[in-house]
């Protein structure tokens, strides 16, 4: 079926002619449309702009242009402005905000003749870790709709592993892609800082955020990254260093390739996580790479660190929101103090307001040494760690997630049970690095990550990793029941 | 009264003359149509990103130099947060801990001539806010975000002025220094340049500083004036009269020439400074500063110093003359045409009939009717003696008003100078005949009917006899007297 293609053989196919992109375009809207109510994994669906899209990558095919994306078609996580498409970011706040600008990461892709299908559900501003705090309710996870898919790229994980689309992207602040890709049984990838532009992506805390992709191999996630990367200058965080040819290694032995263990990853994990890494150790060691246990010392800090920093750029990025411009506007605001108090009241969810608190609270007078200051030094500390850990190997290697996907509604009154979700994978958005997260088998029949962290702009080498990893396994390529 | 000290400081807000906005390619022109200059960026739509306009820093940089600072080689831009309509993101990009410029220090010349020195403690980059309106809404008010995230450089000096008037002449200093470094075009009445005053006050000798009240937003030099002398006024009387002054930001009414608390210390917000993560730190090595450097013009005190010595004038001359790069130029080309003895004669026509016309008719100096050339042609026609200097004055109205030349408006209206001592002479013997009781009384002692026959003799030569000639013509005619 051609929703279990490839992103490589689908563009084969089309560039053979042998499928059109209106066609393939029309089979993933069908399965939307069959397919995403019990899933929610969408906010918006694109159906007539994705017709005309299609139609017109399938002139340019006509005319003999040849491009690895041209003709793929997509989902576009909800937090990417879309000109003319309502760009909700799950929030209240921006039901009736449609961007009148494409953010970079949506103009290269389009540039690269992507179809977008439509935008996919997420926690609200990118903030929670199962999708639950959404406005347009809950993802359901394709393996067991009563499990969350992991968050907050929640619904683009759920359309990947549902094969609703080919590729969906995503955006990772503290595990956003990482984590829900793990839980949805995907290839998951999180580039390094600076990798991929931001500009046009909401921001929810501006040093951590980061654009990457949902596939549901390395590969898949190797030509997208090479549409995605580059330096842009609307974005003075990107970096402009080039970008290499992100395939070309993927068949690359790792023979003599050196896979650090993060002792502190590896303790106290639960047996059947471990044992799952176990095996995928065993299959590295196997494909010839050697492994060498490596600490962190300073990685338990990593998620006190992250809900200091996070919430404190937070909740300046979200003062924009204030009912004056665009977005959500009280009804009859009888001051100025009472349209701010309204609009940021009802327009924002639970979480977003308990961030902002949080955040508003670690930079006030008085309060800024302690907490925002005390985080930036931990923050170094723990990009040291890693830095010397990279003088030793190529990569570190752990889980990425401590459970499966647990019950909707299991973890939203206790929000630092919640938050320890994340803590494989905010290391590395602490230290900017590059991480993976690739399916590394099962526990209670739900999907479960293996997460490969390499040094800043190691991508090619993460996904030479991760693809010889995903050649020599078929976690990859199981699919929910009723997906197929 | 008992004896006062003033202290006063000023935060100066000079808006850099870069052509788009500091963190967007939005225009920066004064003038437009509301929000026809703000673009995605200005209006913080949901995603957008700052970019740091590299003009801003260069011009940052100028005036660093201008005012022998340290060049920051590492600066970094930090989010001042508050909640206004006029300011789109909710913060304000502005530099908090590591400004650009830093400990600088400008010379100013008090009124006896003494020269002063006043520390400026930095100067950062920051953007502008937008503007409320409020007239001609009905029970809204509208925002004007052209005006958002135009470059400014917030030039902060040490508590070193003791007067108002010391005051106003630093920020004459500043105001004349970023015109001529070309980064601010000094436009008050727009806004360009303007300033907010920390003033307080203390028993002279005492060390320790008053509490100080902050005047917002004073947009000319007469105001600075008056808000300072009016502050000075309230403190003292507060004090004296068994009050405390309390740290405040105040507003000074022009209308009711008075300054009314605005917020209180208390009520102040809690900016929650914290580094913008949008925007990398300025780093500024040296090839950036020399190349800077090549650009630095000629600064007043050096062209002032230059004026005196090449030309002889005085400080307070030289001061005037150059305090615009375009009067200084004008003065320049003036003297060009002269010998350098006739400079002094330059000066005093620049200075007083030239800026007079100009002042009088709100001519800027390059939109002078008369240029310099024109001027040299006048002033060589009194360092010859066609006409004398008042004379002058008349050819010099009426090349102002009918835009000629000098030796025009001279032949036309017959105004060369009598110096013919022959015709002088037969002119003296008709006054001296006919004035025979003023001859006797003069020649009995009355010297002062000197001026009397001179007065005589122009009135009725028209003004035009050489006075000089007239002069010695007159004493010999007259003889007897004492003069």
């Amino acid at each position: 079926m051609l929703h279990n293609l490839s992103i490589g053989e689908l563009a084969d196919r089309l560039i053979k002619r042998q499928i059109s992109s209106t066609e393939l375009t029309q089979h993933f809207l069908g399965r939307i449309e069959r397919l995403n109510p019990a899933l929610n994994a969408m906010i918006t669906l694109t159906q007539k702009q994705a017709l005309a899209d299609a139609a017109a990558a399938d002139a340019r095919l006509a005319a003999g242009e040849r491009g690895p994306l041209l003709g793929i078609p997509l989902i576009h996580k909800d937090i990417f402005c879309t000109d003319g498409v309502k760009t909700s970011c799950g929030s209240r706040m921006l039901d009736n905000f449609v961007a009148p600008y494409d953010a970079t990461v949506v103009a290269r892709l389009k540039a690269a003749g992507t179809v977008m299908l439509g935008k996919s559900n997420m926690d609200e501003f990118a903030m929670g870790s199962s999708n639950e705090t959404s406005y347009y309710g809950p993802v359901k996870n394709p393996w067991d709709t009563s499990k969350v898919p992991g968050g907050s790229s929640g619904g683009s994980a759920a359309a990947t592993a549902a094969r609703l689309t080919p590729f969906a992207t995503g955006t990772d602040t503290g595990g956003s892609i990482r984590q829900p890709a793990a839980l949805t049984g995907v290839t998951g990838l999180k580039p390094t800082y600076g990798r991929v532009s931001r500009y046009g992506m909401i921001a929810f805390a501006s040093s951590l955020d980061q654009a990457g992709v949902f596939t549901r191999s390395a590969a898949d996630a190797a030509a997208v990254l090479q549409a995605m990367a580059g330096f842009d200058p609307r974005d003075s965080t990107s970096v402009d260093v080039p970008v290499p040819d992100y395939s070309s290694d993927l068949s690359q032995p790792l023979k003599g390739m050196k896979i650090g263990l993060l002792r502190e990853f590896f303790e106290g994990l639960e047996p059947r996580n471990a044992a799952l890494l176990e095996d995928a150790l065993n299959i590295y060691t196997g494909l010839g790479a050697e492994t060498f246990q490596v600490s962190l010392p300073h990685l338990p800090l990593s998620v006190p660190t992250y809900y200091v920093v996070a919430p404190a750029e937070c909740s300046s990025n979200l003062s924009r929101f204030d009912g004056v411009r665009y977005g959500y506007r009280c009804e009859n605001p009888k001051d100025l103090m009472d349209l701010y108090k309204r609009s940021r009241g009802e327009g924002f969810g639970a979480e977003v307001k308990r961030r902002i608190m949080t955040g508003t609270y670690v930079l006030s007078a008085g309060y800024f040494d302690a907490y925002y200051l005390k985080a930036q030094k931990a923050r170094r500390l723990i990009t040291d760690d890693f830095r010397a850990a990279f003088a030793k190997v190529d990569l570190v290697i752990g889980p990425t997630t401590p459970t499966p996907a647990f019950d909707i509604g299991a973890k939203m009154d206790d929000p630092v049970l919640m938050y320890l979700n994340d803590i494989y994978t905010i290391g590395a958005n602490l230290a900017g690095l590059p991480g993976v997260s690739v399916p590394c088998g099962f526990v209670d029949g739900l999907p479960m990550g293996l997460q490969l962290i390499g040094p800043h702009f190691a991508e090619a080498k993460l996904l030479n990793a991760a693809h010889q990893y995903q050649q020599a396994t078929d976690w990859h390529t199981h699919t929910p029941r009723g997906y197929a | 009264m008992s004896d006062w000290e003033v202290v006063i400081g000023l935060e100066i807000h000079a808006q850099l003359a870069t052509r788009s906005k500091i963190f967007s390619g939005s225009p920066t022109a004064y003038g437009a149509p509301p929000n026809t200059q703000a673009d995605l960026v200005d209006l913080a739509y949901p995603g957008v990103l700052p970019v740091l306009n590299a003009r801003a820093v260069q011009m940052a940089v100028k005036f660093g130099l201008a005012v022998g600072a340290t060049v920051a080689r590492r600066s970094v831009f930090a989010r001042k947060n508050y909640f206004y309509p006029d300011l789109p993101k909710g913060y304000q990009i502005s530099q908090y801990e590591l400004p650009v410029v830093a400990r600088g220090s400008l010379n100013i010349m008090l009124d006896d001539g003494a020269v002063k020195t006043v520390g400026i403690t930095r100067a950062h980059l920051e953007e502008d806010a937008g503007k409320s309106l409020h007239e001609g809404l009905a029970n809204a008010s509208g925002i004007d975000l052209n005006r958002a995230g135009t470059p400014l450089l917030e030039i902060v000096s040490e508590p070193d002025m003791r007067s108002a008037k010391e005051a106003v002449a630093y920020m004459k200093k500043i105001h004349t220094l970023v015109r001529y470094l070309e980064i601010c075009d000094g436009n008050m009445q727009e806004g360009s340049f303007r300033c907010d005053a920390n003033v307080s006050v203390r028993p002279r000798g005492q060390e320790k500083f008053g509490t100080r009240a902050e005047i917002k937003n004073l947009n000319s030099f007469r105001f600075v004036e008056k808000a300072i002398q009016y502050e000075v006024a309230r403190q003292v009387e507060l004090i004296e009269s068994g009050g405390k002054v309390v740290q405040e930001t105040r507003l000074y009414d022009s209308d009711k020439d008075e300054t009314r608390p605005m917020r209180s210390k208390e009520e102040a917000n809690d900016y929650r400074y914290f580094p913008d993560p949008d925007l990398l730190p300025v780093e500024i090595d040296e090839p950036f500063i020399e190349a800077v450097r090549a650009t630095l013009p000629e600064l007043p005190d050096q062209k002032a110093a230059r004026f005196a010595r090449d030309f002889g004038l005085s400080p307070y001359d030289a001061g005037v003359l150059s305090a615009s790069r375009e009067l200084g130029a004008y003065f320049e080309a003036v003297v060009a045409g002269l010998s350098a003895s006739q400079a002094k004669l330059a000066a005093n026509w620049v200075m007083g009939e030239l800026s007079g016309a100009l002042n009088r008719d709100s001519v800027d100096i390059e939109r002078s009717r008369i240029d310099p050339a024109q001027l040299t042609g006048l002033l060589n026609r009194i360092v010859d003696n066609t006409i004398s200097g008042k004379i002058a004055k008349e050819v010099f109205e009426a090349m102002w008003s009918e835009g000629k030349a000098a030796d025009a408006i001279i032949e036309a209206k017959g105004l060369r100078q009598i110096t013919d001592a022959g015709a002088i002479e037969s002119v003296i013997d008709a006054v001296i005949a006919a004035n025979p009781k003023q001859l006797a009384d003069y020649r009995s002692g009355k010297d002062k009917l000197f001026g009397f026959f001179v007065g005589q003799v122009m009135k009725a030569t028209g003004g035009k006899a050489n006075p000089a000639q007239l002069n010695d013509l007159l004493k010999a005619k007259l003889g007897g007297g004492n003069a």
